[in-house]
């Protein structure tokens, strides 16, 4: 079992979400994030305060997956995010130790899809 | 000179103002959040931008005795602009008055196309297009529809409070900038979501209270005539409203408040050039078959056809102003008004074709200036931001803030 974490630009969403479900990856959580990796943030400026190098808001795409599903979620991801410029994102897949389903209390694999 | 008209016209003035902050807030919350500051941006900057054009030389070249093509230079700086009544326009408010209550109108023209360009458009390019579609486009049809000399005026063409001058004329120019900017950027797939209908909720309001004055202020006097513009008007969005929201009841199973906020926007639209020439039966009459033309135009023939008016700006004010111009034609009687005239239910079916007339001029003339003035602010500046910029929205390349922090 693995867990796939995505950052990805926010227009690229809809397409990441599409491509998923046509590998059939359904479960996913989503959440908004701010950073910046090599893609410098952009300068902002109220009343004349500048904001020097402001984070850039991101989506954070998480998805628990057993291992024969791991490069089918990561072909569809990049699928979806690739556009080649800077700030395309990144993916981190990490191990995962254990997944319960709370309502049946199911653990491992079968809890996962 | 009366001091109640006087009193009554000023009111309506600051009603009509009420109104452009209020369509930024209609746009803003149907745009993307990454966008919203744009829209208000670029609504309040044209507040301010042709509030000033209009004392300099705007109102003169629309309002001055003029050729039949428009008005001079003669009244630029207000120069014999005075406090005193110009009968011709006004026999009972100051003329200073007349202006300003005209400014607000020249105010909130430009900024409904605003709507169909939005998220894509380029800040500094959208200014200059702003002052020369004023210029060459508004300042021409109101002088045509309104001003001393204007030949659809003296054709006998009714538009009591600007469907044709306004809501007709940024209408088309709406669909032309729609098809000539193309459209947002991976919006064929997933059509972007409004991210505040709360605030779109809100922008009704506010235009809905504004829009009083708007048509009840364009009898430019407190008496009767101001009363029925104001109960036709207030009619006309409440059954536009319900019945936009019964179509989606019907088509889709549920009403919405976006739908029924749309729909009372579009009965405003229809009602005003009808506001003081209709009774309340015409007033109805307009406002419950408007929504069945502009829910069918936003929803089903912008899909069909595949242009990306953004926030329907010509499926609202195009149609919905056609409409409201055409049924003038249809309900107006001189029951209501005796400077009016009948129309077609009143015995006069040759208004109708005046109307018709009034129309076709204003869409060709608008549609056909808009293109070149496009184009050639495209040739020169770019209209359109760069793919990477209109990724990352407007707010941020445009202007440097964000509307919303995630962190605090």
């Amino acid at each position: 079992m693995k867990m796939v974490i995505a950052i990805i630009q926010p227009s690229r969403l809809d397409d990441v979400k599409e491509e998923l479900y046509k590998a059939d990856v359904h479960l996913i959580t989503v959440s908004e994030v701010l950073g910046h990796g090599r893609q410098k943030g952009i300068t902002e400026v109220y009343r004349g305060a500048k904001e020097m190098g402001n984070l850039l808001r991101k989506v954070r795409v998480e998805i628990a997956v057993n291992d024969n599903f791991v490069e089918p979620a990561v072909k569809a991801i990049v699928k979806g995010a690739k556009t080649g410029e800077t700030g395309d994102g990144k993916i981190f897949i990490l191990p995962m130790e254990q997944c319960i389903r709370i309502r049946t209390e199911e653990r491992g694999s079968i809890a996962i899809g | 000179m009366n001091a109640g008209d006087t009193a009554w016209v000023l009111v309506s003035t600051a009603l009509v103002m009420l109104m452009t902050p209020g369509l930024a807030f209609f746009y803003g919350g149907m745009v993307r959040r990454k966008n919203i500051l744009s829209v208000l941006m670029q609504c309040f900057f044209i507040l301010c931008l042709v509030s000033v054009l209009w004392v300099v030389y705007g109102y003169s070249l629309a309002f001055a005795p003029g050729t039949g093509f428009w008005g001079g230079f003669q009244w630029s700086m207000l120069n014999g602009v005075g406090l005193e009544p110009y009968n011709d326009y006004s026999a009972t408010v100051p003329h200073q008055a007349f202006m300003i209550f005209q400014g607000m109108f020249a105010v909130i023209t430009p900024a409904l196309i605003i709507g169909a360009f939005a998220e894509r458009m380029k800040f500094s390019s959208f200014v200059i297009f702003t002052v020369l579609w004023l210029t060459l486009v508004y300042a021409p049809v109101c002088h045509w529809v309104w001003g001393l000399g204007g030949f659809l005026r003296t054709m006998g063409a009714l538009d009591f409070a600007g469907g044709t001058v306004v809501h007709i004329n940024a209408g088309i120019a709406a669909l032309v900038t729609a098809l000539m900017i193309g459209r947002r950027k991976n919006s064929e797939k997933h059509i972007p979501s409004p991210h505040n209908l709360p605030f779109v909720a809100l922008g009704t309001a506010l235009l809905w209270f504004g829009w009083y004055g708007f048509n009840a202020g364009s009898a430019l006097a407190a008496n009767g005539l101001a009363a029925n513009a104001f109960v036709t008007t207030n009619t006309a969005a409440a059954a536009a409203g319900l019945s936009w929201a019964l179509i989606e009841w019907i088509r889709n199973g549920k009403p919405t408040l976006f739908g029924i906020a749309s729909g009372a926007v579009a009965g405003l639209v229809a009602i005003t050039p009808a506001a003081g020439f209709v009774n309340i039966s015409g007033a109805l009459i307009i406002g419950l078959l408007v929504s069945v033309f502009c829910y069918f135009a936003a929803v089903v023939i912008k899909p069909a056809l595949g242009y990306d008016d953004a926030l329907d700006a010509f499926g609202v004010h195009c149609v919905g102003g056609i409409w409201g111009a055409l049924a003038t034609g249809l309900f107006a009687t001189k029951l209501v008004n005796s400077a009016g005239a009948d129309g077609f239910f009143y015995g006069n079916p040759a208004q109708l074709m005046i109307q018709v007339k009034a129309v076709a001029v204003t869409v060709v003339y608008s549609g056909i200036v808009t293109a070149v003035l496009f184009k050639a602010v495209d040739l020169v500046l770019g209209m359109r931001v760069s793919p990477k910029e209109e990724d990352m929205g407007l707010d941020l390349t445009q202007h440097h803030e964000r509307a919303y922090t995630v962190l605090e």
